[in-house]
């Protein structure tokens, strides 16, 4: 069985589609959401609708902070570029998607395997995994063998060793890593809708429970067209210039 | 940790037969065993896990059972099938008898062609490692097996480390990680990536092979491993006078204490160990004593300083020490031509840190020709040649370590090129095009065959009009 977990992906439609094409091509028969559906970009509804088909039955979807904040309209805590996208968001979306996002867990368990959108250590706080002793807390709190974390926006994989804090590893793109079931392994698959580590193309990550295996993709988009309806849209043109250049 | 039952003879095994036992290790024990659709002989290797046992057994098992099927071709043993490790841990592979390069070395010191024969074909199976990013870190007599043809084959990946996947080794159950006797200096302040640290071990095989002793011993404690960070061993020379200088040249070339002083790659110290005649002599050569202690304590300084950098990968650091093959034809070259390709090379050379050229010709048989006195005729037309492609090498200045000149007697000039360059790694080459149509339509285009069987990239050079 092959699982695509898709994260960040922030309203952009043409990457979000780039990768499940991709995925497709992979062989991927379950897709899994970590969150931050929205926000930031200029498709919220085409994405929403896309994703929810998508989850259907068998997937899975757990809640960001960009989703919660889009579905209350509670964001003191953000940047007021990121309100803005947000209240742009708001006045797009309908009932369905409000009861979609509603829907949403914080964290998701799938036998070994753990989704959450930030550190599952209180999810609903959005800390950030980005070193050993956070991602050491992290598989702490899921108690799973595997588990996937977005919210970085960027890809890397931390694992467990016998003494010591868990390593970090930088996947290189379309390479399978054996996962060990005598470790446990933290996943950060990256970002859909908004890379941040200079390289413009979406992330996302597949599972393969058949061999065993965690595989990092990067998936080339047409971002240009993704650019020009974010400023169409009028959202703030910071999130149409980070596209461009990935930071 | 959790205890699995030990295979027994008869026994089915995902569809392995178990046939024997046949070797007790330290860290796991080997069976023999048949699966009917194999033609080769296979080995299941199962880790000791027995109670009590070091954590770190498990780990080697870990490691192998994660870079082995991630590598391919002649210098590993083939993997058959690989247990779940969570249900019952195993790996079967390929089983290589041998010998071992053990076998050989209990007989040290060899002849220098014999060293020069085995250690070149350890250089050319390392070289076949780095470029898959694997660095092995455990290069000793015993981890080499030949095969019947010739080719050396790696075993036991317990502690090799592949960069495009989590290196699972941790240096709290392997201080110091490696051999005693083999290990490179870098790996004892815990660098585990640089392909460099290979040709030190590599280094320490010939060194042995050539004088039956080992360069730094054979330490067991930290103190006694950190002596090679600062001291450089007795010159073989000095133990065995039967050691040609080139041979000293290659293995304290290899030993040399900073990676960046060493070989830059595997396929450079195979291509020497191939052509002995070609390989300047430095002051290496004929050094008959450690240096002195000045050096030495400038050394020890420096070891207690931060790691030296790594390269990100394996592959990049090879990347910055091609092999460039320059395929000279000296009687059928211009002027224009001739400076057209010391272009082309000089601008390769600029790009790369460790590059060799290669430059090669090829002379044809029929030019020594049958007749009396032909051997002489022969003997000097072979020289003239010689001096033809170094003359025109000399513009480009290049450094003397960095350059080879080879004239090959062949009939073939195409097929000559294409191995020569499979046997010695290149990783491109540049040539010149026939200058007149007329005589391509005669003898054929040897560019358009290299270009179409080259096992790397080609640049046919052409004289601007």
């Amino acid at each position: 069985m092959r699982l695509a977990v898709l994260s960040d992906i922030h309203s952009n439609l043409e990457a979000l589609r780039a990768c499940v094409d991709h995925a497709r091509g992979e062989g991927t028969q379950r897709y899994a959401f970590l969150g931050d559906l929205v926000g930031y970009g200029a498709d919220p509804v085409a994405c929403l609708d896309l994703i929810q088909g998508l989850v259907g039955e068998k997937g899975v979807a757990v809640l960001g902070n960009h989703d919660r904040a889009a579905l209350t309209g509670w964001c003191d805590d953000m940047s007021f570029e990121a309100r803005d996208a947000i209240y742009w968001t708001r006045r797009q979306l309908q009932e369905r998607h409000y009861g979609f996002l509603r829907s949403l867990p914080l964290t998701a368990r799938d036998g070994e395997i753990a989704f959450v959108h930030a550190s599952a250590n209180d999810p609903g706080k959005w800390t950030y995994v980005t070193d050993g002793t956070q991602a050491a807390r992290c598989i702490g709190a899921s108690r799973a063998p595997v588990t996937f974390v977005g919210h970085v926006h960027h890809q890397l994989l931390y694992y467990t060793q016998q003494v010591g804090r868990p390593r970090a590893f930088h996947p290189t793109a379309g390479v399978p890593i054996p996962i060990s079931p005598r470790r446990r392994w933290l996943a950060l698959v990256g970002s859909v809708g908004q890379p941040r580590d200079g390289n413009q193309a979406a992330a996302y990550a597949m599972l393969d429970s058949e061999r065993n295996t965690i595989t990092f993709f990067r998936v080339i988009y047409d971002y240009s067209e993704a650019v020009r309806k974010i400023i169409a849209a009028g959202i703030p043109e910071r999130f149409a210039k980070r596209l461009e250049t990935a930071s | 940790m959790r205890e699995f039952p030990d295979p027994r003879p008869g026994e089915d095994i995902d569809g392995f037969r178990v046939v024997e036992k046949l070797h007790e290790g330290g860290m796991a024990r080997l069976f023999r065993v048949t699966r009917p659709d194999l033609r080769d002989r296979a080995v299941m290797k199962v880790p000791k896990l027995d109670f009590g046992s070091h954590p770190g057994f498990y780990v080697g098992f870990e490691v192998e059972q994660m870079v082995l099927p991630m590598l391919a071709g002649e210098h590993v043993p083939r993997v058959y099938g690989r247990g779940d490790q969570a249900v019952r841990p195993y790996l079967v592979m390929e089983f290589v008898a041998g010998p071992s390069l053990a076998d050989q070395a209990r007989r040290a010191p060899l002849a220098p062609a014999e060293v020069a024969r085995f250690g070149a074909r350890v250089a050319d199976a390392l070289h076949d490692l780095h470029r898959q990013d694997v660095v092995h870190l455990d290069v000793k007599p015993a981890n080499i097996l030949f095969r019947e043809s010739g080719e050396a084959v790696f075993i036991d990946f317990g502690l090799a480390r592949h960069s495009r996947l989590p290196d699972l080794v941790e240096e709290e159950f392997h201080t110091p990680a490696g051999s005693g006797a083999y290990i490179a200096p870098e790996q004892l302040l815990g660098i585990r990536g640089d392909p460099r640290s290979d040709i030190f071990s590599l280094g320490v095989i010939l060194y042995q092979l050539a004088t039956g002793k080992l360069p730094f011993g054979s330490p067991t404690r930290r103190r006694g491993f950190r002596k090679r960070l600062y001291n450089d061993p007795v010159p073989p020379r000095a133990l065995n006078p039967d050691v040609p200088p080139w041979l000293q040249e290659i293995i304290l070339h290899c030993l040399e204490t900073e990676p960046g002083r060493r070989y830059a790659t595997a396929a450079q110290v195979a291509h020497d160990l191939t052509h002995p005649a070609t390989v300047p002599l430095t002051e290496r050569s004929s050094r008959l004593k450690r240096s002195g202690i000045g050096q030495r304590a400038r050394r020890w300084y420096r070891s207690w300083r931060g790691k030296p950098g790594v390269p990100s990968h394996p592959s990049a650091q090879l990347a910055t020490a091609n092999h460039v093959l320059v395929a000279l034809d000296p009687e059928n070259m211009s002027e224009d031509l001739a400076e057209a390709m010391r272009q082309a090379v000089a601008r390769l050379a600029a790009t790369d840190a460790d590059y060799r050229i290669l430059c090669v010709t090829v002379l044809e048989p029929a030019a020594v020709g049958g007749e009396e006195g032909g051997e002489e005729l022969g003997r000097s037309e072979f020289t003239r040649r010689l001096v033809e492609i170094r003359h025109w090498a000399n513009p480009l200045d290049l450094p003397q370590e960095a350059v080879r000149f080879h004239v090959i007697e062949a009939t073939d000039p195409a097929q000559t090129l294409v191995e020569f360059a499979t046997r010695h790694h290149a990783d491109q080459i540049v040539m010149g095009a026939r200058a007149s149509s007329t005589m391509r339509r005669f003898l054929g285009s040897v560019s358009a065959r290299v270009v179409a069987e080259a096992p790397c990239s080609v640049t046919v050079v052409r004289a601007p009009r």
